[in-house]
């Protein structure tokens, strides 16, 4: 399906340019339907192939984000028509306790590896490196394809698993053992939890697969001229977020394989003194330890959210940059936050596990290096705002979503405050604030990164606009709904209200949330319609968008807008460009721009 | 039919925004785009600034609405948890102050620079005093919280005082096992493998540890004392639960095989918070916080806070576990009788225990 959907996208695709420099041949090798839109190893193709695997996913993440709400918002209605689409998991028309499970855990497992990693960097890593570097592909085409088939055979997997009878896994979308290991404690942990693993072990490999590539892209593929320090920042971004994946991903995965063999083969890594009660049986595991894979767990789930969010950061620095007209403030103290976001990414795991009865010595160390992220952190929002300051701001599409993520990682990331440190964490841990934090500062920022960099790019892509009205009614509904939706949870959070529950109706502390439950819900279906909105905009402007005719639609110095309106395979026709100044030269000298390929002129000023 | 008639409603909200949608494209071809594009701009940044203003009236009135349905307004219920109150002020005034100037300059300076014909974009692409101050602010910022924190974070993981009563809770799918250490105040040893639900051994204690004679265990609800130091030793018999202690501002993960310990002093008798909240229904809740399998949202404990002399008088009417395992031993069991009357006796009081467990 995904690839029906591009099918005619560049249907005016200008001849192509071999890999060779210089030589200009027509039609060098030819294409098929086959090599051209299904096994493409073109980064444009499977750029677009990981973006629209990504938005599918995104429906149907969402989707599942919508009937676990009603249940949350209408615990005491019934809807006939759930019965009709879910079967037994909705006998009479409301959600069972093991459906809301199994949705919620799919809801964020999806989001978090299938949406924003696969989806966000998946699609602007692979579009944006080699076009921006100045390089005609990946480092490793192959290898590029690879990683996308693999992320393809890991959706199967995971799709695949909500139609066993057992039903998919529903212990959460981080996995905790034993529950996770114990198939008689949750049914959900039985053929689900073996496929959910197979997944995710598939989709390990196509993150490394990823990561490597673009790595080696950045560093080794650079055109003339074009140093590490006159890379746009988005490209910066993107090259954190493949180091950090490369690095932790791996622990995932071995994480993940001893859960294997805790499940399967009868160790004990994760196991000890369990009895269960619906069997009535003591096992016969000692010695192992359950917070080991909290561990495993967070050393990748932790960094994991700044693989989330260095990407959006990146696309909407230079965003940001081309709509206020003006140079991006403080670049190299940007890519200086950057390093030391990921730097610190990888030393802030245990602040997921302060109640874990972790030694609370070792606690107050992660307390402290938690706090410090809040820095570059500052650093990295105080950028952006002196970027906007003295601007000339065009109000694209994409500008307003940069904006509106700048607006959602202040609000999120403030309550990150909240949550590092370890004494307020000991009330605050696993409530719905916790819920309305992370929303907040990665799911639905990130999103606004993702949203931003499809309208800002879309004309590249695809040669067309997408239609500007339904993106500005696309924009102010979903920033309103979003905070509509998760300010209020912090109020539940701050009266303990946890997560991850189906029903609150029986306890004395939280029931009076019942009627706020309702109004969230109610937007969250609002909010999903207006995202159809924009799903509608997407593939209706592939084909019947209006038709680009500039090169440089925005203005913009980055190389990406000095190929061709379709560029084929192999990005330039001729020799790549040369680039001879930074990416960000707006409003300089009284230029409106001035393009990276432009040779620095005798009386230019410097800066 | 009802959703039958949404599904049209929304198709047909959908087809008249795309049909506007369209037509202002046309529009804008007609008008010349280049023309449209600032008229949209300036909506845009009106937008921005409208956004502002009701965004900081909602911020006001989803306080107004809801603060009083937060457990704040009456204060924490343990002595530890007050320091977490008065923590969370301090972190709230440090990042509401934060909030609230940069959501505005963000969104002021998105309306004041909205693109203008007479203006030009400044080329300002650094400035490293105003870098330099902007790093140290916030981490002098930070550096004031953090220490605060710690300085809560040690005290409330520090040792319970000696004289704590002291509480075994173990968490099991779904529900509370307490086991208080009776005169002897130390716990019997346990094992997993003797936990044996119908002859009334839920936690596996093993009976040839003369200590476990007068523990007692009750499930669902916990008794403890106003003023009086509790530690809470906790486990798990199955996989991770979480106590989670919301009046009391405190919660600590049950865990299988490896044991935690949290330790409070309740301020209040559950009489006192019904009076207090004004709700005669109030009680102290344990939630589960740790997703725990598809009953992880029932799994209810209840904690009682009660005088010394309330306390005293309930412990007196418990009996330890080990008669419950062992009818035969209990002494109000040990009356002149005939053995079949014995047996009939040991028969009849098996059930009963198990039904009181398995609450």
């Amino acid at each position: 399906m995904s690839n029906d959907a591009v099918l005619h996208g560049d249907a005016v695709v200008l001849p192509h340019s071999g890999v060779h420099h210089g030589e200009h041949h027509e039609h060098h090798h030819h294409e098929t339907f086959i090599t051209k839109y299904v096994f493409s190893q073109d980064h444009k193709m499977i750029a677009k192939q990981f973006l629209i695997t990504g938005m599918v996913w995104a429906v149907i993440g969402g989707l599942m984000s919508v009937l676990f709400r009603l249940q949350l918002g209408y615990p005491d209605a019934t809807f006939p028509w759930l019965e009709d689409i879910l079967g037994k998991w909705a006998k009479g028309g409301r959600i069972s306790a093991e459906a809301y499970y199994a949705l919620v855990t799919t809801h964020g497992t999806v989001l978090v590896f299938f949406v924003l990693t696969a989806g966000l960097s998946g699609t602007f890593a692979n579009f944006l490196i080699p076009l921006q570097v100045g390089a005609r592909d990946m480092a490793s085409p192959m290898m590029n394809m690879l990683s996308y088939w693999f992320f393809l055979a890991a959706s199967v997997v995971m799709l695949s698993s909500i139609f066993v009878e057992t039903g998919p896994f529903s212990g959460g979308w981080t996995a905790y053992p034993p529950l996770s290991a114990l198939g008689d404690a949750s049914p959900g942990s039985k053929t689900g939890m073996d496929l959910w693993l197979t997944s995710m072990a598939l989709f390990v490999v196509s993150q490394l697969l990823a990561g490597i590539n673009y790595i080696s892209t950045v560093l080794n593929l650079r055109t003339k001229g074009m140093s590490m320090t006159r890379l746009p920042l988005t490209i910066w971004a993107l090259f954190f977020t493949a180091v950090l994946g490369l690095l932790s991903f791996p622990v995932l995965f071995s994480g993940f394989i001893l859960l294997i063999f805790d499940r399967n083969f009868g160790t004990s890594f994760y196991l000890s003194d369990i009895f269960i009660a619906s069997t009535n049986k003591a096992l016969p595991n000692e010695g192992g330890s359950a917070i080991l894979y909290q561990h495993l767990f967070w050393f990748l789930g932790h960094p994991e959210v700044y693989i989330i969010l260095l990407p959006a950061m990146g696309m909407v620095s230079e965003i940001l940059s081309t709509n206020a007209r003006k140079p991006i403030f403080g670049y190299m103290a940007m890519i200086g936050s950057l390093f030391a976001i990921a730097i610190l990414a990888f030393l802030v795991w245990a602040h997921h596990m302060f109640v874990t009865g972790l030694n609370p010595f070792l606690g107050s160390i992660f307390v402290l290096l938690t706090l410090l992220i809040a820095v570059p952190s500052a650093i990295k929002v105080f950028n952006w705002l002196t970027t906007l300051w003295r601007g000339n701001i065009r109000f694209t599409p994409g500008m307003l979503f940069a904006i509106g993520f700048v607006s959602l990682f202040i609000s999120g990331g403030l309550t990150g405050i909240w949550l590092g440190n370890s004494a307020l964490d000991i009330h605050l841990h696993d409530t719905y604030f916790v819920i309305a934090h992370f929303h907040i500062v990665m799911g639905v920022a990130s999103m606004f990164g993702m949203f931003a960099g499809i309208y800002h790019w879309y004309p590249k892509m695809y040669g067309r606009y997408m239609n500007n009205t339904l993106g500005y009614i696309h924009f102010w509904l979903t920033m309103i709904g979003a905070y509509l939706i998760f300010w209020p949870m912090h109020y539940e959070g701050l009266a303990g209200m946890p997560r991850r529950y189906y029903d609150y109706s029986v306890w004395e502390s939280f029931k009076q949330f019942a009627e706020l439950n309702k109004f969230i819900s109610t937007v969250v279906i609002i909010v999903f319609a207006v995202q159809l909105l924009f799903l509608f905009n997407f593939f209706y402007s592939i084909f019947k968008g209006r038709k680009v005719t500039t090169l440089n639609p925005w203005g913009s110095t980055t190389l990406e807008w000095t190929t061709p309106i379709h560029p084929g395979h192999g990005n330039w026709v001729g020799e790549i460009p040369e680039v001879h100044r930074w990416a960000y030269d707006y409003g300089k000298d009284g230029q409106e721009f001035i393009p990276q390929t432009q040779p620095v002129g005798e009386h230019e000023s410097h800066h | 039919m009802s959703m039958f008639f949404t599904i049209a409603v929304i198709v047909l909200v959908f087809l008249i925004i795309f049909q506007i949608a369209k037509a202002s494209e046309y529009v804008s071809v007609l008008k010349g785009e280049e023309k449209s594009r600032k008229q949209q701009n300036k909506v845009n940044g009106f937008l921005m600034v409208g956004f502002l203003v009701l965004g900081l009236i909602g911020v006001y009135v989803c306080n107004k609405m809801l603060y009083g349905k937060t457990l704040l307004p009456h204060g924490s219920a343990s002595v530890q948890g007050e320091k977490v109150d008065s923590m969370l002020w301090v972190t709230l005034i440090v990042t509401g102050v934060v909030f609230i100037i940069t959501q505005i300059i963000l969104f002021w300076f998105a309306y004041k620079y909205q693109e203008n014909d007479k203006r030009k974009a400044f080329y300002f692409p650094h400035n490293n005093t105003m870098e330099v101050v902007w790093t140290v602010i916030p981490a002098i910022a930070l550096t004031v919280l953090v220490v605060i924190g710690l300085r809560n974070w040690f005290a409330f993981t520090s040792d319970a005082p000696k004289n704590a009563l002291q509480v075994e809770v173990t968490g099991k799918q779904f529900g509370w096992i307490f086991r208080y250490a009776g005169k002897d105040k130390e716990f019997g040893k346990k094992y997993f493998r003797n936990i044996d639900e119908a002859n009334s051994n839920l936690l596996g204690q093993i009976w040839d540890d003369s200590k476990n004679f007068d523990d007692v265990v009750v499930t669902q609800t916990m008794y403890i004392v106003k003023d009086k130091p509790v530690k809470l030793i906790i486990g798990s018999r199955d996989v991770v639960h979480d106590v989670g202690l919301p009046h009391f501002r405190l919660k600590m993960d049950a865990v299988p095989g490896t044991p935690t310990t949290l330790w409070f002093t309740p301020k209040y008798t559950t009489k006192e918070m019904k009076e207090k909240t004004g709700n005669p229904n109030f009680q102290y809740e344990i939630s589960c916080d740790q997703m725990c399998g598809n009953g992880h949202y029932s799994m209810k404990g209840i904690i009682e806070v009660v005088t010394q002399a309330e306390f005293d008088l309930w412990m007196a009417k418990q009996k330890p576990n080990y008669y419950a395992a062992f009818p035969d031993k209990d002494p109000a069991n040990q009356q002149p009788a005939t053995p079949a009357a014995k047996d009939s006796a040991s028969t009849a009081k098996a059930p009963a225990a198990t039904e009181k467990v398995k609450m």
